[in-house]
């Protein structure tokens, strides 16, 4: 059950951010290019998805399991700190380099867009470059025991 | 600033929107998850016991959307206009980013902002302004 919906979810989301014009990398681009011909739209994507989300997650609070009984896995994480922030920076700069989100990225491979499917190759790249180095910190941390010292769940 | 009317899509993009909101309510009531893309696609590289299936599936229904889509009419447009180095180093930046800021703009600005999390509130207000600077510094400054 928690599979057919992870699958609706994915649909629902990938259909949203084409309506939304989310898929097409020229709008973001236009939507962050405030000093130039600034398309706003995107600000509606945002409103729209956050309106929606603010009553689930209001449906959610005090509970513990979803409503099939599933533990509930938020991120827990508080801190705000230098990775963060890097992070998000860093995320950003690519973000404005090509227009291209990682939720987007995914739906061009549906769209069969060539350009598409090499920046999530990229991305897998770069992703995979960061649990390299992750785990290689934990195996020096822990004197040879594997360890998970990165949070489970993530946002 | 001027705003490019002629390429304002409010209602498409807050309908749009409204389907995000609903995918990530749908992810969050019943699999108690956040339909946080980088996320859940960064975890395919972190494999562990039956925590695969439902991340496939999710990315598995984002690929199945366009294809949905095309079923009903066209898709809208679609424009790369960056390069094919640009686009891969963009992509690489994407993927380190996104893990070390432990989501995106679907995480943080959708999933964290609708859980009023300073945090996420923090990491969407640092990315936003990432990629505002940067496609002023590569428009206007540089000119490409």
């Amino acid at each position: 059950m928690n599979i057919f919906f992870a699958f609706a979810s994915g649909l629902v989301f990938g259909l949203g951010l084409i309506v939304a014009g989310m898929a097409n990398p020229a709008k973001v681009l236009a939507f962050l290019d405030l000093a130039g011909a600034w398309d706003p739209s995107l600000a509606f994507v945002m409103g729209g998805a956050i309106a929606v989300g603010l009553l689930a997650f209001a449906i959610l609070k005090g509970r513990s399991t979803s409503l099939l009984g599933l533990p509930l896995q938020l991120p827990t994480a508080r801190i705000i700190d230098r990775r963060l922030i890097g992070g998000s920076t860093l995320f950003g700069i690519g973000w404005g380099l090509a227009g291209v989100c990682p939720g987007p990225a995914v739906v061009l491979i549906g769209a069969g867009v060539g350009k598409g499917i090499a920046f999530v190759v990229a991305m897998l790249v770069g992703m995979a470059g960061f649990e390299l180095v992750e785990r290689s910190k934990a195996r020096r941390t822990s004197f040879g025991q594997p360890q998970a010292s990165i949070p489970a769940v993530t946002e | 600033m001027s705003i490019d009317w002629m390429n304002f899509t409010p209602y498409a993009s807050l309908a749009g929107g409204v389907l995000i909101g609903i995918a990530t309510a749908m992810f969050a009531l019943f699999n108690g998850r956040i339909a946080g893309i980088s996320g859940i696609v960064g975890g395919l590289l972190r494999p562990r016991n039956g925590d695969i299936g439902w991340r496939v599936a999710f990315v598995a229904g984002l690929i199945a959307a366009p294809l949905l889509y095309r079923v009903f009419g066209d898709l809208p447009e679609i424009r790369i206009d960056t390069g094919w180095v640009t686009l891969a180093a963009a992509g690489l930046i994407v993927g380190v980013g996104t893990r070390y800021g432990s989501g995106c703009t679907s995480g943080h600005g959708v999933c964290g902002l609708a859980r009023l999390t300073p945090r996420s509130l923090v990491a969407t207000l640092s990315f936003m302004a990432a990629g505002f600077a940067t496609v002023f510094v590569v428009r206007h400054l540089l000119g490409a």
